[in-house]
């Protein structure tokens, strides 16, 4: 196994009273790209701000590129690039003045013209960056990302807030990157995205990894490849959820919020079972999805939430 | 060289500037407005000319002969007395029983008391008087001495500190409120180099800045420039860069834009009260001049008139480069150490 690009061992920092990241452990291998995967609040810009030497830990050990930030700070400051989450670059400057500046600061890189047609940015390289829009601005600050070559990218959340045609453009950019090899470390809390762009995924909830691996590992390791919802209408007694357990192919069931999840191996199977338990405890069935298992499903099989409230 | 950080960042601080109108304004504009004001309320006017009230045809007859006196005749006292409480004439001179003239006026008014004097030394020399010691006027109305004069380095010193203040202030707190500052330091980005390009950035602006009052002082009210003008230049650069280092040490922690005006306001209002801008601060008790001229202002408008309406030299000047200089450098490096970039 090649040296790793990041490496993280039980890494701790507490706010005031609330613990943000607790005791974690994390790998990154040379021309990856890792997400790190959870809901708001489980630690995610947390961890990936002391990875970018911007946050102290208060305890625990972090290797960037084989450094530390304590001993080679300047450094690796050349050798990374960075996104924030919710910056806002100056709104008065043109893209192009912008990119001068961030590229400015490296001692090597490619030219600004060059970053900027990259990200697909050239017709606007002289619009004033309060002028463009959100999936602009996003490429903008992916392209401040770039201006050193870094050799291990940071991306904290780089969708969030974007259209779905945003998104996908920026995927695209990213997965452009990829395939030019770079190492790249995301946050999101996109399950799709994370499905999409990582080859490896952390999901963390309340500052832990509680599941890594690639996307189809973790999918495969709930032992079930489809998921289905349903609803009951009214009926004379109260539905009986406990009987679905004993069904063929259910592997685990949920109620709550007046909707039943069962995760299946087979639909064929699982399905007309459902169906024919229904109808003998004659509860009408209102509503009925079945899906292809994805991270969500993982995340709501280990913790029991959505990643999302909305 | 132009791909050098410093000087990126410094173009980026000219280039906020120069997009942003209502700074552009406030800068430029607004002191030339005050000094227009002030320099057309305060103009010179001739001398005055003081009504006084007489009764009696023989002494109005006196006092008519003195240019600067203009008489208004009173049937009686009554009458006159009337006109003098409302204001209508300065002075009431009348004879009383015993033909000694009796002046009637309100000695807290200084019309009054100057009417006191021109009158009764008018009705002495009719008498007959003469002055032991012999003299002659000569008037001086020379530039240099007027109040425009005086303003005119005031403001040059209230729009330094202004524009410094401000600009950093409002800048600096804007990057920080949009987490721009947390951004620039996530890269190799030498730290003191975005500082100092805040005080470059003012040293050029400052060339507008003291250019345009400084013109309009010159063309339009004809203000004297006695002094040297590379000592003006650099007490001017001396003072601009000073202010930009209270600029930077106000905006090191703020992390609102009403807190940093509300600190803003707080550091120079007793500036603009303290340090002579509109008049001089001698009118300030004793004990507490040590203390007002150690302030920033007072010593860059000190400079700059001594400068300007004097002609003094580096030698004179020293004392406000020096305590100029201890601002620069105390806050300059005391807001590095402080400054906050998240």
């Amino acid at each position: 196994m090649p040296e790793p690009v990041l490496h993280v061992r039980n890494l701790r920092k507490t706010y005031k009273d609330v613990v943000a990241v607790d005791g974690l452990d994390l790998d990154v291998s040379p021309g990856e790209c890792f997400g790190l995967l959870g809901p708001n609040g489980a630690g995610k810009t947390t961890t990936i701000e002391i990875c970018e030497g911007l946050t102290e830990p208060d305890s625990g050990d972090v290797e960037v590129l084989g450094r530390r930030w304590d001993t080679a700070g300047g450094e690796l400051r050349q050798r990374l690039g960075i996104q924030l989450q919710e910056t806002q670059l100056a709104e008065k400057l043109t893209v192009e003045e912008t990119i001068r500046l961030f590229r400015s600061f490296f001692r090597r890189g490619p030219d600004p013209l060059h970053v900027i047609g990259l990200v697909q940015l050239h017709e606007k390289r002289r619009s004033r960056v309060g002028t463009l829009s959100g999936g602009q601005k996003q490429r903008l600050a992916l392209a401040c990302a770039l201006v050193g070559d870094p050799e291990l990218l940071f991306l904290d959340e780089p969708t969030t807030g974007l259209d779905p045609q945003a998104r996908r453009q920026l995927w695209d950019l990213i997965d452009e990157f990829k395939r030019a090899g770079r190492t790249i470390l995301l946050t999101t809390h996109y399950m799709d995205e994370a499905e999409r762009l990582c080859e490896r995924v952390g999901i963390m909830d309340h500052g832990k990894v509680i599941a890594l691996g690639s996307p189809r590992e973790l999918v495969a390791s709930m032992g079930a490849e489809h998921v289905v919802e349903f609803s009951t209408g009214e009926a004379e007694r109260p539905f009986d959820a406990s009987m679905l357990g004993g069904l063929h192919g259910v592997r685990e069931v949920r109620a709550g919020n007046g909707s039943v999840r069962l995760q299946v191996a087979e639909l064929h199977s699982a399905v007309p079972a459902l169906l024919a338990e229904l109808n003998r405890q004659r509860v009408p069935l209102a509503e009925l999805r079945t899906h292809s298992a994805t991270l969500e499903d993982v995340f709501v099989a280990l913790t029991g939430r959505h990643l999302r409230d909305d | 060289m132009t791909d050098h950080p410093l000087t990126q960042l410094t173009l980026v601080r000219f280039r906020e500037f120069l997009r942003e109108p209502e700074a552009m304004f406030w800068t430029f504009i607004f002191p030339i407005l005050i000094a227009a004001g002030l320099g057309i309320a305060f103009r010179n006017r001739p001398a005055e000319v003081l009504t006084v009230g007489v009764v009696g045809a023989e002494l109005a007859a006196v006092l008519e002969a003195d240019p600067s006196l203009v008489v208004e005749p009173f049937a009686d006292v009554e009458a006159g007395e009337r006109a003098l409480r409302e204001g209508k004439v300065a002075l009431l001179a009348a004879r009383g029983p015993d033909r000694a003239i009796v002046y009637r006026y309100d000695d807290t008014n200084p019309e009054g008391r100057s009417a006191r004097m021109l009158a009764d030394e008018a009705v002495q020399l009719a008498a007959g008087r003469t002055d032991p010691v012999g003299s002659s006027d000569e008037l001086m109305r020379e530039p240099g001495s007027r109040y425009i004069d005086f303003l005119i380095p005031g403001l040059l010193g209230m729009t330094m500190m202004g524009g410094s203040i401000w600009s950093m202030g409002f800048s600096i707190v804007d990057a920080r409120r949009r987490k721009l500052l947390k951004r620039l330091v996530a890269t190799p980005m030498p730290r003191q180099y975005f500082l100092l390009s805040y005080l470059l950035s003012r040293l050029g602006m400052l060339v507008v800045e003291v250019g345009t009052i400084l013109l309009f002082g010159t063309l339009v009210f004809g203000v004297p420039l006695r002094g040297s003008l590379v000592l003006l230049a650099a007490l001017c650069v001396v003072g601009a860069l000073a202010f930009g280092a209270i600029g930077l040490l106000i905006s090191t922690r703020a992390r609102t834009i009403e807190a940093v005006s509300g600190l803003m306001n707080f550091v120079m209002l007793p500036m603009w009260v303290l340090s002579g801008v509109f008049f001089s601060s001698q009118r300030f008790p004793d004990a507490v001049q040590p203390a007002i001229k150690a302030l920033p202002l007072t010593a860059l408008i000190d400079g700059l008139r001594a400068n300007m309406l004097q002609g003094a030299g580096l030698v004179q000047l020293a004392p406000q480069f020096g305590i100029l200089s201890v601002w620069l450098l105390v806050c300059f490096a005391v807001a590095l150490k402080l400054f906050r970039w998240r």
